[in-house]
Order: structure tokens, then C-alpha cells, then sequence
């Protein structure tokens, strides 16, 4: 069999799509930075699109495509209200990691 | 070719992936992002999501990480992080094993699972399978505003109420607002 003729399965998408949303996880459990916490966090939201959209094309429903969008929607209001969050957090206290965030308790 | 495709891009997203967690200045890690993000946005057009690939670069590339950019450029963090020091003892050897655990767990249950996917709708149509170069959108718009429409108006007001929320919560207090300045004038 030619090399060129393997065609990537919807199994090759969903296997790559779950080691991106480890690498997520690693991410958001290894760093300190809450800027960077929120870049794993899209990460993970990255790694469920990708899994999404493999089983719209391979179901052959649009809705998968739909759900993507409405994660799009969703992950660009929270990144607006994390970044808020953090603005006014690292205001205060230039250097805060996230072991500072028990800060937030009223 | 499609595998050639694949390959490139699923380089780009594992590069860009390790690069967002092991570079230890923010900024870098922001530009490791990009590369993700267009990664996910090739392997979106290879599976015939063309409006999403296009979405992708506009709102995560174009704005999400710009919007991080400007966080890291306007609170001047942008300083490295010494990712040598380990605030717990045992926080990244645990971390590793939580995510290759985890990562074996869902690759092994698509593997698993694989002999049940089948195709169950109408399919999705592109411009080769269908005349017509924008069928893509027209499909995924008549889903939309079909049978997601009330979620779509939902959703305009979940934005609406992101903005205000991050417009109150990054506020200066102790400073007079515009309204303030705007009552006093028209008191005058």
C-alpha cells in the first residue's frame, strides 16, 4: 500500500484531540502563571472542538459543527471575564500565582 | 495528501501544545498558542468545517490571543516564570502521570469505540459534494436558525452580560466615572 493513500481516520482525530486536552491538563496542573492557566484552558476547549468537528464529518451531522460554534461563543465570553479577573487581581498584587487566588475570598 | 496534511498539522498542534506549558515567558507561551490554534484550523478545513476554520483564525487568533497579549503588555507580568522552583514536592511528577493516565484512558476508549461510528444524518455538504461554493455555511446556518435558535439568542445575552461584568469588575474604584462627570455638567 502507497503511503500516499492512507487517508487519516476520524480514530487519528479523536486520538490527537486526547492528547491535546492532556497536554491542557498537564498545563493547567504544572503552571503558576493564571495567564497561562487560561491559555491551557484553550487548550482543552481546543482539543473538544477538534473531536467534535471528526464526528460531524464522520456521523454526517451538521450539528457537531453547530455545538463548535456555540463553544467559540462560550470560551470568548469566559476568556473576557477571566482576563477581567486577573487584571484586577494582578492590579493589587503584581506577582500573584495562582496559590494568591485564595485572595478572592470576600 | 490528506496524510501529508494531517501529519503537518498535527505537528503544529503538538509543538504549539508543549510550547504554551514549558515556556516559561508568557509572551512565548501566547505565540506557542497561535501555532496550536492554526493547527486546529487547518485540521478544521481538512474535515470540511470550512466556516469554523475561518471563525477559528478571526476570533481565536485574531482576538482571543491578541486580547492575552494585551493583558501580559498592559500589567507588565511579562517577566519569566522560574518554572525550576516546585511549590509542592510531588505537584509535577502527579501532574505527568494524571495526563498520560488520562490520555491513555480516552485513546483507549475510542479505540475501543471506533466500530460504532457510523453515519447517521444527511452528511455534511461542501462545495465538492454539492454545487455551490458557501454550502457549508448555508448548512450549518440552517441548523443555527432552525433547531438552535433559541441558544443563539441565549447566547447574545450571555455576551452582553460578559461585557458588563468585565467593564465593572476592571473599573478603578475611588476614581469618578464618566456618568459623574456627565451629572455634574448637567447640574452646572
Amino acid at each position: 500500500m502507497m503511503l500516499a493513500e492512507i487517508t487519516p481516520t476520524t480514530t487519528w482525530y479523536l486520538i490527537l484531540a486526547a492528547v491535546l486536552f492532556s497536554i491542557g491538563t498537564v498545563g493547567v496542573l504544572v503552571r503558576r502563571n493564571p495567564l497561562v492557566l487560561f491559555m491551557c484552558i484553550e487548550l482543552m476547549l481546543n482539543a473538544v472542538n477538534l473531536s467534535f468537528v471528526a464526528m460531524a464529518k464522520k456521523l454526517g451531522d451538521i450539528g457537531g459543527q453547530t455545538t463548535v460554534f456555540f463553544v467559540l461563543v462560550v470560551a470568548a465570553a469566559e476568556v473576557v471575564v477571566g482576563l477581567g479577573i486577573i487584571v484586577s487581581i494582578l492590579r493589587k498584587r503584581p506577582r500573584a500565582t495562582a496559590d494568591d487566588l485564595a485572595e478572592l475570598k470576600g | 495528501m490528506q496524510l501529508f496534511v494531517f501529519i503537518v498539522a498535527a505537528l503544529m498542534i503538538l509543538v504549539g501544545a508543549v510550547g504554551v506549558i514549558v515556556r516559561s515567558h508568557p509572551v512565548h507561551a501566547a505565540l506557542s498558542l497561535v501555532l496550536t490554534l492554526f493547527g486546529v484550523a487547518v485540521l478544521f478545513v481538512a474535515q470540511d468545517a470550512h466556516f469554523l476554520a475561518a471563525v477559528q483564525v478571526i476570533v481565536y487568533a485574531g482576538a482571543i490571543v491578541v486580547l492575552f497579549l494585551f493583558v501580559i503588555m498592559l500589567l507588565g507580568v511579562d517577566r519569566a516564570e522560574s518554572l525550576r522552583i516546585d511549590p509542592v514536592k510531588v505537584q509535577r511528577p502527579l501532574a505527568i502521570i494524571v495526563g498520560v493516565g488520562l490520555c491513555g484512558l480516552i485513546t483507549a476508549s475510542v479505540i475501543e469505540g471506533r466500530k460504532t461510528l457510523r453515519a447517521r444524518a444527511a452528511g455534511i455538504e461542501t462545495a465538492t459534494s454539492v454545487d455551490g461554493h458557501d454550502s457549508n455555511i448555508k448548512q450549518l446556518a440552517n441548523d443555527l436558525f432552525s433547531n438552535h435558535v433559541f441558544a443563539f439568542e441565549v447566547t447574545s445575552v450571555l455576551l452582553v452580560i460578559a461585557v458588563v461584568g468585565t467593564v465593572l469588575l476592571s473599573r478603578r474604584p475611588g476614581k469618578r466615572g464618566a456618568a459623574d462627570v456627565l451629572d455634574e455638567a448637567s447640574s452646572q
